[in-house]
């Protein structure tokens, strides 16, 4: 099975690091990025970067900032493939915003 | 007769199916529709040697005649051996047990708790949708989406049908154990003796991992509270321990929990589940040694760090014959909003001959307290300084 899962950082967690801390938690990033397990994924810009977008009666609004006005702030996700959700779960424990104060949100993907 | 026999199968056949077909609402379909025609049959045609794998065997042949109805669905199904060759190979007499998987499902972390309990209690222990409504005090129609939700997680997630990894079963046996405790403490709130059900499940648990000390030491626990409830109140009154009257004790039940117990410590046991047996233990002993029990406590306390544990223990430190100590160790605690840190001053104070400070105290307590025998409690004592 696909799993999505989903960044929610702290963004004020990677700043309180080390400059080595903050090398390690890369690498940590690169390790998770290189498994074979991996099919896809991204690192979002900063939440200061989006623009909401909804459309209501034909007319476009946008709106500037992230969807949720949360502490945690959507950073990136995995897109991996997994035996089942224990499998999905553990990758997920590794991703290092898990704890760094903020959360990864497991969702499985519809399959087509 | 028949219903015990189904009660003591529900739970063997229905895990036998679930991992025959990996769907657990089929699975419970084919489940219940075996146990139908076992109810039509057996009374005239008599049971058949092994129930058990009798209605594992029906069950199957249920579930894969309705897949071969259904063949479009049958391609969708998980895990789904060709139907022919299986249902020659059964072998009536061995039926693998797969208790074991379904509870690690039922009790998922990935699940809401509300619906962890349902399910073990639904799937493990055979109970109607309308009894475990009945037992939580919500509507059947509540509970009947609270189950559908959790199956629906489980299918739609992957949450696996297996016994988790070595590295991870430790805190998944936390887990289960959590929820067999939690189903335990709602015992008495309903007309379903849940007690009861948590003790059967504590019974399967400690049967399919017999080298767990704190599964044996979770079962202990639960039998020695058990023997003692038709003491614990009268009426509506709860009796505290020094008054019950012990001819209510259910004195085999309190010897069959100290034989688990003793089993728990020879595997090793020292977690929290059998350290609280030890204390129920010797709490339902003749002459209770209460500077023994102060000390389990202390060592609870360490455990889990609960400040209610620790008023506990002052409890057993008065009880010991040191009040002025457990009022000490009492105060220390910040426990305000708790009725029975108020009360348990109340009743440290009086002993001190603090009447009017234990007035205060008792005052209170009454305060917080919420149900009509707490409040009746309360007042005798106040009555009575």
């Amino acid at each position: 099975m696909q799993y999505a899962l989903m960044i929610y950082a702290d963004p004020g967690s990677q700043e309180a690091l080390s400059d080595a801390e903050r090398a390690a938690v890369f690498e940590e990033y690169s390790v998770l990025a290189d498994d074979p397990r991996r099919v896809g994924g991204a690192q979002l810009q900063s939440a200061e970067t989006a623009t909401n977008v909804r459309v209501d009666g034909g007319r476009t609004l946008m709106t500037d900032g992230p969807f949720a006005d949360t502490k945690e702030v959507l950073g990136g996700f995995f897109l991996i493939e997994a035996a089942d959700l224990d499998e999905a779960l553990e990758f997920a424990a590794r991703i290092p915003a898990a704890r760094l104060g903020g959360a990864v949100e497991v969702r499985p993907v519809v399959q087509g | 007769m028949l219903d015990d026999v189904f009660r003591d199968e529900w739970g063997r056949v229905l895990a036998s199916l679930v991992g025959f077909i990996g769907d657990f609402d089929k699975a419970e379909d084919a489940v219940q529709e075996a146990f139908a025609i076992a109810a039509e049959r057996w009374p005239s045609a008599g049971m058949p040697d092994n129930p058990g794998a009798w209605l594992v065997t029906t069950a199957r042949n249920r579930a894969i005649d309705r897949i071969r109805r259904e063949r479009t669905l049958a391609e969708k199904i998980h895990l789904l051996p060709p139907p022919e060759a299986t249902v020659d190979e059964i072998d009536d007499s061995v039926i693998k047990d797969e208790r074991l998987e379904l509870i690690f499902t039922c009790c998922h972390p990935a699940l809401p708790l509300e619906g962890q309990v349902a399910l073990t209690l639904r799937a493990l222990g055979g109970l109607e949708t309308a009894e475990i409504a009945r037992a939580f005090l919500v509507s059947e129609e509540t509970m009947k989406r609270r189950l559908s939700r959790a199956k629906t997680k489980i299918k739609a997630t992957g949450i696996p049908f297996s016994v988790p990894d070595a590295h991870r079963l430790p805190e998944r046996l936390d887990a289960v154990l959590a929820v067999v405790y939690l189903i335990y403490n709602e015992g008495y709130r309903g007309r379903v003796d849940l007690g009861a059900e948590a003790i059967r499940l504590g019974q399967v648990l400690t049967a399919l991992i017999p080298d767990e000390p704190e599964a044996q030491g979770l079962l202990a626990l639960m039998m020695l509270h058990h023997a003692r409830r038709h003491a614990r109140f009268s009426g509506e009154d709860l009796v505290l321990l020094d008054d019950q009257d012990r001819s209510l004790w259910d004195m085999r039940q309190i010897s069959a929990g100290r034989a688990v117990l003793d089993k728990a410590i020879a595997l090793g046991g020292r977690g929290a589940y059998v350290v609280r047996a030890a204390i129920a233990s010797l709490q339902t002993s003749e002459h209770v040694d209460w500077p023994q029990v102060a000390t389990l406590y202390r060592r609870l306390a360490e455990l889990t760090g609960s400040p209610v544990v620790e008023l506990n223990r002052a409890v057993a430190l008065a009880q010991a014959g040191d009040p002025a100590t457990a009022l000490l160790a009492v105060d220390r605690l910040d426990l305000d909003g708790y009725l029975y840190f108020h009360s348990t001053r109340g009743e440290l104070l009086r002993r001190l001959g603090r009447d009017d400070e234990a007035r205060a105290a008792y005052r209170r307590a009454l305060d917080l307290a919420t149900s009509t025998p707490e409040k009746r409690f309360l007042t005798r004592r106040l009555e009575n300084l």
